[in-house]
């Protein structure tokens, strides 16, 4: 049976424009849930660039996108905005009564009267490893996620990659797994290095065996695995393995926005500069998703963009209802929402 | 200083190259199909370019950064790199580049 949720709006994305849009409408005393592909907020900055410095923020000479995520996590607080992670928006659709009905892919409904999409560059999706056929196995025996643990229990398993997944999936799938293989380029991992120490010691324990090399081919049939050829720095090697982990980063599409019945450019959403709406009245687009006359894609932008958008979502969740514009360093009401009077 | 751009399409495009801006910059300004997704964080590798034989052994050697990400696309050559991280200088006036299938925008 299908979760069921009600709420003022959904916004789609938590990178920073979206993150930044909750405290605005948080502001206007509008609750919002927020759906995301990946498995924790800061969108694009806290997935591509974490550690990378960001320059041109307002206030902030320099920041990374991971501190600038925890920052603006911090500042919507009082409002307690619900996150959903790890699910993507399948559909949307414009109800009787104006709001809309949005399904996911973890089958839930949500029922929201107001739709930001905050989706930046798009829905990440995993990067497909260059091998052959690799399709035909895939959801089967090749996964790119893991959402049940017991699909890997027993089984003959082989991650490849050298980042935080390929490690963490590593250390947590040895115990259950019959054999772990863990193979990667080289002998240098980007993960934490914790879990760099952890996994060496279960190589120096016998537990898991690691190879330095490339998958070459799969066999197997009827989307089954049961052997993956490597290209090691020792030869060639034929491994067992029933269900294979690739880890190669993260791509950005389009996805299932597309098909949403809004107007596009290029791939990116058509706005007005008023309320930066969409062509559907309700549903907004702010950040790197959209496109308007003179759209620069910086951080910035989106933020101005979502102090707008919130006063546009107002009047469609208040109708009639009279907004005075507020600002947050002298207004009594807005500090007492903030938690600071 | 000039630099030469094939695209996806096969077709050559004279490009102005400017000292010190990265080879993707130039190439995304100018409108052809490049993704960059990352903007230049050498994070993405979808601004992957094939460098023609003469300009490949100009350049200085990629990061570990760099060749991980390339052993992640689908169609790495032995003359392939990041567009984001080839700087520009008088030394590559007139190098030539291939725009890689997989840099290509959706």
């Amino acid at each position: 049976m299908s979760t069921e949720i009600t709420t003022d709006v959904v916004v789609i994305g938590a990178g920073p424009c979206g993150l930044f849009a909750a405290f605005e409408l948080g502001l206007l005393d509008l609750k919002c849930h927020f759906i995301d592909i990946l498995d924790r907020p800061g969108g694009q900055c806290a997935e591509l660039y974490p550690e990378k410095p960001i320059y041109d923020i307002p206030g902030f000479p320099v920041v990374t996108g991971q501190h600038l995520t925890d920052n603006l996590m911090a500042q919507i607080a009082p409002f307690a905005p619900e996150f959903h992670f790890n699910r993507m928006v399948n559909s949307i659709e414009k109800q009787a009564d104006g709001s809309f009905r949005l399904a996911t892919d973890a089958d839930e409904i949500f029922h929201a009267k107001v739709v930001v999409i905050a989706a930046g560059g798009g829905s990440f999706q995993p990067k497909r490893p260059p091998v052959e056929g690799i399709e035909a196995f895939e959801n089967q025996s090749v996964f790119y996620s893991v959402r049940k643990m017991d699909d890997f229990r027993g089984q003959d398993v082989v991650i490849v990659g050298g980042g935080d997944s390929a490690l963490d999936w590593t250390l947590n799938l040895q115990p259950i797994a019959r054999s772990l293989t863990l193979v990667h380029r080289r002998a240098v991992f980007k993960a934490a290095p914790a879990s760099v120490n952890k996994m060496q010691a279960l190589v120096g324990e016998g537990k898991i065996n690691f190879l330095t090399g490339q998958i070459a081919k799969l066999d197997g049939a009827d989307g089954q695995i049961n052997h993956v050829h490597l290209i090691t720095d020792a030869g060639d090697l034929s491994v067992p393995a029933t269900r294979l982990l690739p880890f190669f980063g993260l791509t950005m599409k389009l996805g299932p926005v597309a098909d949403w019945g809004l107007e596009l450019n290029d791939n990116t959403i058509v706005v007005d500069t008023e309320k930066f709406q969409t062509s559907v009245p309700g549903i907004f687009a702010i950040g790197d998703i959209n496109s308007y006359p003179g759209k620069l894609k910086l951080i910035l932008s989106g933020f101005h963009e979502a102090a707008l958008m919130a006063q546009a979502a107002k009047a469609i969740t208040s109708p009639g209802e009279r907004v005075v514009f507020q600002y947050t360093t002298s207004s009594t009401k807005l500090q007492k929402k903030l938690g600071v009077a | 200083m000039k630099i030469l751009v094939t695209d996806q399409a096969g077709d050559e495009h004279e490009l102005e190259g400017l000292d010190g801006w990265r080879t993707m910059e130039v190439i995304r300004d100018w409108g052809l199909n490049i993704k960059a997704e990352c903007g230049g964080a050498c994070s993405c590798a979808t601004c992957h370019v094939y460098v023609e034989d003469g300009w490949f052994d100009k350049l200085p050697p990629p990061s570990d950064d760099e060749e991980d990400l390339l052993y992640s696309t689908l169609d790495k050559k032995p003359n392939s790199r990041l567009s984001c991280q080839i700087l520009l200088s008088e030394d590559l006036d007139g190098m030539r580049v291939t725009l890689a299938p997989s840099s290509a925008k959706e």
